[in-house]
């Protein structure tokens, strides 16, 4: 398979190399280069406009970039290269699942089928490729039950069990980010992919999306990769940031280091690049 | 104590006075706007001048109707139509509150199938029972498992598809063809017809998947006119227009249906007639739509069947989710397309003649309004689909008085296209879901609810 890289570096499980996008004269990503820790909660923050999507979008398939490498790095040794596999062989072979900016839940099906449609491969396996499943073999019986408690579990983890059987639609805003997740984590991932998940939650709602994004990490050992507007969910759980600006990557590093990056600074209040120096001055002296 | 006012009489009493008002002013302004219009005509006399012909007559009807028209709405429309959107918005999720017939539905449903020949031959004996088992029975059954066939396609799956009649096409000259050249009987060439359409259907899909809502529409309705205009021109294989005629019967396992010594009527020393082929193909139609049911339920609660419905709610999540939409896309297509082909080689052994004819853009149009009628989706709302939309047809052959209203050369029938669209128009008016608009679950944890059809979507592609 062409799709299949060496193994490289065991600690990162993702790495971006070189990535270009270009929608026709527009630059959206420039020779991007950063790479996901494997076990840990990275984040890719940037502008409106500054191409995280893009980027999101290439590491899902979603886009064929210009130019450029993506590995990734599963935990048993196996290594794929994202950028030639099709979208969905990228969460089917290489492990890696993601939602989306504005939510795409299957709004007319159940809650419970949302989670029984993400464990889709599985349970095709687990049919027969649905001749033995059309003879109601019990092997697929066996499956079908062991999917639910799955979908249970991740409900249970979202706080989401009580409405398992109503229509996804009828949920509300913050309710349908967190069955967004549960649903992608019912594929099985190692690396999460989250597309701004804090964004129109409030306050109580966005402390239990970090809640549960920990205890994914924690328990599940997943890797997580999340765009994010909200300074204060970055700074709270995340143990890596990249900073993005025009497509370029201005910084990265711990929270802290970025937090105090004057290039970072610059970008979200917006200064030109000229007047990025007096900033920095202005940092220091605050921090001193 | 102290009195009571009645709150729900005054505002009874207050709406009436309201109305009157309200009826009282648009009786006036209908009367001012007319008065000149209506009221007074403008005319020629004898001598060529010009007069006035008054017609206070008619202004008096107009203003009538006004104030009666605008007292009704306000009175009654408007009350009514506050409460029943009231109602709908107070409850989303469809509760079932589960009465015996509700709940056995579809039980209830296939044993009054199962008896329905026994009784219709009893009622109207052997001879007279003919036009209710096969113009009845038979036809709609067929349109049923048609209808079920594409609702696999468009109702799950969400993709438009009008050329579904194709699919019967090739069942129906497959079974004509190989059973006239090669001689293979019905119970060989039933599945085979199944293989070949649903080949077809991928033949078809392969191209024609990548596309997208109206592009995917236009395409697959090429198709069936292509398969048509193939039918018609590949003379030396079909007939052309001239069709296939002389198509075997179909024989219960070895038995035939004729006069012969050994067929049927003379095995069970019964009078000989055709209506026991009829009931005999009733119960076969019957058996072959139990089976599309059959295989619908079970697929919709096997990931394939999940897949589809997911599809037609979001391509892009599934896609995310890992589920490779081409095949599963192939597999709709193929499997709807599969029970086309059924359909088209009993269509085929019924009526013992095909010709292209019978495979018009029309019968697509007809099917296609089945599903979205009856709900896409919905087995049971399909079927009732079917059953007044075949059967009215049916009907309207019969109601021969009406050629005693509007002249002997009245042919109701010919009106059914018009009623079919007022029907339609009116239905979507009224439940733009369709009959049944609500969606079965195909798992569930606690209970199972239905979903509202605000809910589920139609598929882009
Ligand atoms: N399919 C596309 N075709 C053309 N241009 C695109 C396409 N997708 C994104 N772009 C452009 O690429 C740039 C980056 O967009 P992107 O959606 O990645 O930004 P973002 O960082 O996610 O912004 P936001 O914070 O608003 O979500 C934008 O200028 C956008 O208009
Ligand atoms: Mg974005």
């Amino acid at each position: 398979m062409s799709a299949v890289a060496k193994p490289m570096n065991n600690d990162a499980i993702l790495k971006v190399e070189h990535l270009s996008m270009r929608f026709g004269g527009l630059m959206a990503i420039n020779d991007l280069s950063f790479e996901v820790r494997r076990g840990e909660i990275t984040a890719l923050i940037g502008p409106n406009g500054a191409g995280k999507t893009t980027v999101f979008n290439c590491i899902t398939g979603f886009y064929k970039p210009t130019m450029g490498m993506i590995s990734m790095h599963q935990e048993g040794g196996k290594s794929f290269y994202l950028e030639r596999m099709a979208d969905f062989e990228v969460t089917r072979d290489a492990k890696v699942a993601r939602t989306f900016q504005n939510i795409r839940l299957f709004s007319g099906l159940t809650l419970l089928e949302n989670l029984l449609v993400a464990q889709h491969n599985a349970l095709m396996k687990a049919s027969g490729y649905t001749v033995l499943g059309l003879l109601g073999f019990k092997s697929y019986k066996d499956a079908s039950k062991e999917a639910t408690e799955k979908a249970r579990y991740w409900l249970e983890k979202a706080s989401l069990i009580d409405r398992a059987d109503d229509p996804a639609g009828d949920l509300p805003y913050g309710a349908q980010r967190r069955l967004e997740i549960a649903r992608a984590m019912c594929t099985g991932p190692e690396l999460l992919c989250l597309d701004e998940p804090a964004a129109g939650l409030n306050p109580r709602e966005s402390q239990e999306l970090n809640k549960l994004l920990r205890s994914i990490r924690a328990d599940n050992g997943t890797s997580l990769l999340l765009i994010e507007h909200d300074m204060s969910v970055v700074m709270e759980i995340s143990d890596h940031v990249v900073v993005l600006e025009y497509g370029q990557k201005i910084s990265d590093g711990d929270p802290a280091h970025v937090k105090n990056d004057p290039r970072v600074i610059a970008a979200y209040l917006g200064v030109d690049d000229d007047e990025v120096e007096t900033v920095r001055h202005e940092v220091e002296e605050g921090a001193n | 104590m102290a009195t009571v006012t009645n709150p729900s009489a005054a505002s009874t009493g207050s709406l009436t006075a309201k109305a009157l008002r309200e009826a009282t002013f648009t009786a006036v302004m209908t009367f001012l706007m007319f008065a000149l219009f209506i009221g007074l005509k403008t005319d020629q006399n004898m001598r060529n001048e010009l007069i006035l012909v008054p017609r206070w007559g008619m202004l008096a009807i107009l203003v009538v109707i006004a104030f009666v028209g605008r007292f009704a709405m306000v009175a009654w429309l408007q009350p009514w139509r506050t409460a029943s959107k009231a109602a709908k918005s107070a409850a989303p999720t469809v509760d079932e509150d589960a009465g015996f017939v509700k709940r056995n539905f579809s039980k209830l449903a296939i044993l009054a199938l199962v008896l329905y020949p026994p009784i219709i031959l009893w009622i109207f004996g052997v001879q007279g029972s003919l036009k209710y088992i096969d113009n009845f029975g038979i036809q709609i059954l067929i349109y049923v498992m048609l209808a079920w066939g594409l609702n696999i396609v468009v109702g799950l799956a969400g993709l438009l598809d009008l050329g579904y009649v194709a699919f019967y096409a090739v069942g129906a000259y497959s079974y004509a063809l190989l059973s006239i050249n090669f001689g293979f009987s019905f119970w060989i060439l039933l599945p085979l017809a199944g293989i070949l359409s649903a080949f077809w259907g991928i033949i078809l899909g392969f191209p024609v998947l990548r596309l997208k809502g109206d592009y995917l529409a236009i395409v697959t309705l090429a198709f069936g006119e292509i398969i048509r205009l193939v039918l018609i021109n590949w003379q030396d294989v079909t007939k052309g227009t001239f069709g296939i005629s002389g198509i075997p019967k179909i024989t219960l396992f070895g038995i035939p249906f004729d006069a012969s010594p050994n067929g049927f009527a003379k095995m069970f020393h019964l009078a000989p007639s055709s209506a026991y082929y009829k009931v005999f193909l009733f119960y076969l139609i019957l058996l072959l739509c139990l089976l599309t049911a059959f295989v619908t339920i079970r697929l919709r609660r096997l990931p394939i069947g999940r897949a589809w419905e997911a599809l037609r709610e979001d391509e892009i999540a599934c896609r995310s989710l890992g589920i490779n939409t081409v095949t599963t896309k192939l597999t709709a297509f193929a499997i709807g397309a599969m029970f086309g082909g059924f359909a088209g080689s009993f269509f085929a052994a019924r009526q013992g003649f095909v010709s292209p004819e019978s495979f018009v853009f029309l019968e697509s149009a007809v099917i296609l309004s089945m599903v979205v009628l009856g709900g896409m989706g919905s087995l049971t709302g399909i079927a009732i689909a079917a059953i007044a939309m075949v059967g009215g047809t049916e009907l309207l052959r019969e109601m021969d008085f009406l050629k005693h209203v509007f002249g002997p050369d009245f042919t109701p029938e010919l009106y059914r296209m018009l009623i079919f669209g007022l029907a339609m128009v009116f239905m979507m008016l009224v439940r733009p879901r369709g009959f049944v608009g609500t969606r079965e679950p195909t798992a569930f944890l606690f209970e199972r609810k239905a979903v509202s059809g605000a809910f589920t979507k139609e598929g882009h592609g």
